[in-house]
């Protein structure tokens, strides 16, 4: 049995979040990671945005920082360049990274900031109520879609690539024990690295998308997650609905920070 | 905290009750049917099956689960 | 170090003293966005904090310059950013957020006119409101407002040395008549520079609490990695930084953010009072305006008119029993300021009834001139 109580703020449990919510599930594989990589607590700054994933910090005995929604990245970015020797992760949901905090995601990713975002994509606002979020399937309903989403939903993974991300992985809660290992892989690397982590949450988009429990959601996520390896032999029909996992980026660039560094040597007086 | 031994596999699965949210994916996801759901929370009914996979508590989201491989 | 005073004796504008200001004062981390008329700031530092082993940074938007800033003060670093109206109406919530959590950083306002876009490049004095109650919620804040070029240089040390002192986001207000006016100045040798750093929490103490409610009502603070782990949140939070629901410990925590600046007002506080002991008139003026409505008293004096100035260089806290005793010796105070009368509202709290508050506006991106400051001297003296 993993000792998950080293890293726990066990006078803060249980967990928030609601029955069945895949959110634990993440925050365990995160310490599995952190622990393999042999981390010190101290060494750690974990930052986090507005939602329920975003609560994930308040849970864990680091250096924790619960920002306004959406700037977790941002703040991030401030912590990580006054320290760089820290190891900065931030914890963030499909809602706070992609729609309000878009922006800061899409840039910390072109300056390859050695950050690790662990993203939530549960497809919905669940702290709010199961509004319509930017990676809410199109035609799946929310509390402020009642008849359905009319738009497209992101591709949150495609879009860090895109922008320049060094490492991304997709994976599915359904898997943890594959899940640590990307997460693992991710804070190793130096530079700005994601891991997007498919979370259910039966409470406010299954009961609206006809997966009432919890039981049902994770057979979904089951059902669905195609390998990259295999989703590389199907086409794209075959793959609609899909979630492709796997490591999908892991590319050496030149880091941030480093890179900074070295500008600070060049012109120091 | 309810507790059951298999000497024969040293397998031991504790249940925390205090932080179970009975959401059941242990016991819907156990490849060996090793647990049930009784008066909403998990119990270990099988023990002898459990293979050690851990994925009853890999998958626990509510850190509720914990499986212990004990000394004979 | 002590540097010959002829290598002090500089052409600069007030803009360049900020950011040189801000080196003095220890910054060593800046994230800005570009935004007329407070670039330069941004500018400089780009090329000066890395020779001193500093950071800098241009973010995506105001809002993450905001965030990175609050980010680097709480891994440890002075930090800064400088903007203008509109984008310091993105960065109030980030403000609240460093209110609520405590975190020393300074935000430098180079005053544009607004509401909107409004005239990027002509000055006014219309945030001074919004520097006040930009952010949602009950919180302190402390802003100033230099009326010159040397003023921005030493200001800026003085914003920080309040900012580290309270814990507190401090507002440095200059306008852009002060941001981009280019004046000879001789700036004080680094030995008369006095810095204040932060009071430091000890790393060893296992008892630390974050946000302990102190005799002093400032806790010492931690830095990220120095090896005690705590929680910081925008929520409202016990002392342990964690959220709570506990109202009895809400009310703790926001009397004593809005205490620790009103209990601290003395030291604060700073103005400067101009032949007003015998005057039957004063003008009340900050920012570059002051410097119009100087020449105004002057010029009204040698009439021999008795008015006086009073300028008040800490906007907020505002300085309500100074103008209140002034209120009760003079029949008029005259407000000239580059808005619709923010401060003169003010002013008339202040006042409670007891004297004639007369405004002077501006708010077409021309400065409020000597003259017009003169002339209403003149007809109610």
């Amino acid at each position: 049995m993993f000792d998950y109580g080293a890293y726990l703020r066990k006078d803060k449990f249980p967990l928030i979040w609601c029955s069945g919510c895949g959110d634990g599930i993440a925050l365990k594989a995160m310490l599995r990671a952190i622990d393999r990589i042999g981390l010190s607590k101290d060494e750690i700054v974990m930052v986090s945005g507005i939602g329920c994933s975003s609560r994930l910090p308040g849970y864990v005995d680091f250096n924790t920082l619960h920002t306004t929604h959406g700037r977790a990245i941002a703040f991030a970015t401030g912590v990580k360049m006054a320290k760089p020797e820290l190891t900065v992760i931030v914890v963030t949901g499909d809602g706070d990274a992609t729609a309000i905090g878009g922006n800061h995601y899409i840039h910390a990713a072109r300056r390859n900031i050695d950050l690790t975002v662990i993203l939530f994509n549960n497809w919905i606002y669940g702290m709010t109520g199961g509004q319509v979020s930017p990676t809410t399937p199109f035609g799946k309903r929310a509390s402020t879609a009642p008849y359905g989403s009319t738009e497209n939903a992101f591709n949150i993974s495609g879009l860090a690539e895109a922008a320049g991300a060094s490492f991304v992985a997709r994976e599915t809660v359904f898997r943890p024990q594959v899940l640590d290992k990307f997460i693992e892989k991710a804070i190793r690397k130096k530079g700005f690295s994601v891991v997007e982590v498919f979370t259910p949450c039966p409470t406010t988009y299954g009961r609206r998308n006809k997966m009432r429990s919890v039981i049902e959601m994770m057979n979904w996520l089951k059902d669905h997650a195609v390998p990259k390896s295999r989703a590389e032999k199907m086409d794209p029909q075959e793959l609609e609905e899909k979630i492709i996992t796997g490591v999908l980026v892991d590319l050496d660039l030149p880091e941030y920070t480093e890179e900074y560094q070295k500008l600070i040597d060049r012109v120091k007086s | 905290m309810t507790e059951k031994t298999a000497k024969k596999k040293r397998s031991r699965i504790v249940v925390k009750r205090e932080w179970c949210k009975n959401c059941a994916i242990c016991v819907e996801f156990c490849p060996k049917d090793v647990l049930v759901m009784k008066d909403g929370f998990p119990e270990v009914v099988h023990i002898e099956n459990c293979t050690l996979c851990q994925l009853c508590e890999l998958r626990c989201p509510d850190f509720a689960i914990e499986v212990y491989e004990d000394e004979t | 170090m002590v540097t010959k005073e002829k290598n002090r004796i500089r052409v600069m504008t007030g803009n360049e003293a900020c950011a040189e200001g801000a080196l003095a004062a220890g910054c060593r981390f800046f994230a800005g966005y570009p935004i007329t008329p407070s670039s330069e700031i941004a500018e400089i530092l780009s090329r000066e904090l890395p020779k001193v082993g500093g950071k800098f940074i241009q973010m995506e938007d105001e809002i993450a310059a905001m965030g990175a800033v609050i980010g680097a003060s709480l891994a440890g670093s002075k930090s800064l950013t400088a903007t203008s109206g509109p984008g310091f109406s993105l960065k109030q919530e980030n403000i609240g957020y460093a209110s609520m959590a405590e975190v020393p950083c300074v935000i430098v306002n180079v005053m544009r006119g607004g509401p909107s876009t409004g005239l990027p490049t002509l000055p006014s004095q219309s945030d001074v409101m919004q520097a006040r109650w930009g952010t949602h919620g009950d919180h302190p804040i402390i802003a100033l407002a230099p009326s010159s070029v040397r003023e921005s240089f030493d200001w800026t040390v003085r914003a920080f040395n309040l900012s580290e002192t309270y814990r507190v986001p401090v507002v440095l207000l200059l306008d852009e008549i002060v941001g981009h006016t280019s004046e000879k100045v001789v700036l004080p040798d680094t030995s008369e520079i006095q810095i204040v750093e932060r009071q430091k929490g000890d790393p060893k103490n296992k008892d630390y609490l974050p946000y302990k409610q102190t005799e002093s009502d400032i806790p010492p603070m931690i830095s990220f990695g120095e090896g005690i782990r705590f929680h910081v949140t925008g929520l409202c939070h016990d002392e342990t930084g964690f959220p709570t629901n506990d109202s009895q410990k809400i009310d703790l925590l926001l009397r004593r953010l809005n205490r620790k600046i009103e209990r601290y007002r003395d030291q604060i506080t700073d103005n400067q009072r101009d032949q007003l002991d015998d005057a039957d008139v004063a003008v009340f003026a900050y920012g570059s305006t002051s410097r119009s409505a100087r020449w105004a008293v002057r010029r009204a004096r040698e009439e021999g008119l008795r008015v006086g100035l009073f300028r008040p260089i800490v906007l907020w806290p505002f300085p309500e029993d100074e103008v209140f005793s002034i209120a009760q010796k003079v029949h008029h105070i005259i407000v000239p300021e580059m808005n619709l009368g923010q401060m003169a509202h003010e002013v008339e709290w202040a006042s409670r009834g007891s004297t004639d508050v007369i405004r002077i506006n501006r708010i077409d991106g021309d400065p409020v001139r000597p003259q017009v400051i003169l002339e209403k001297i003149k007809e109610v003296a």
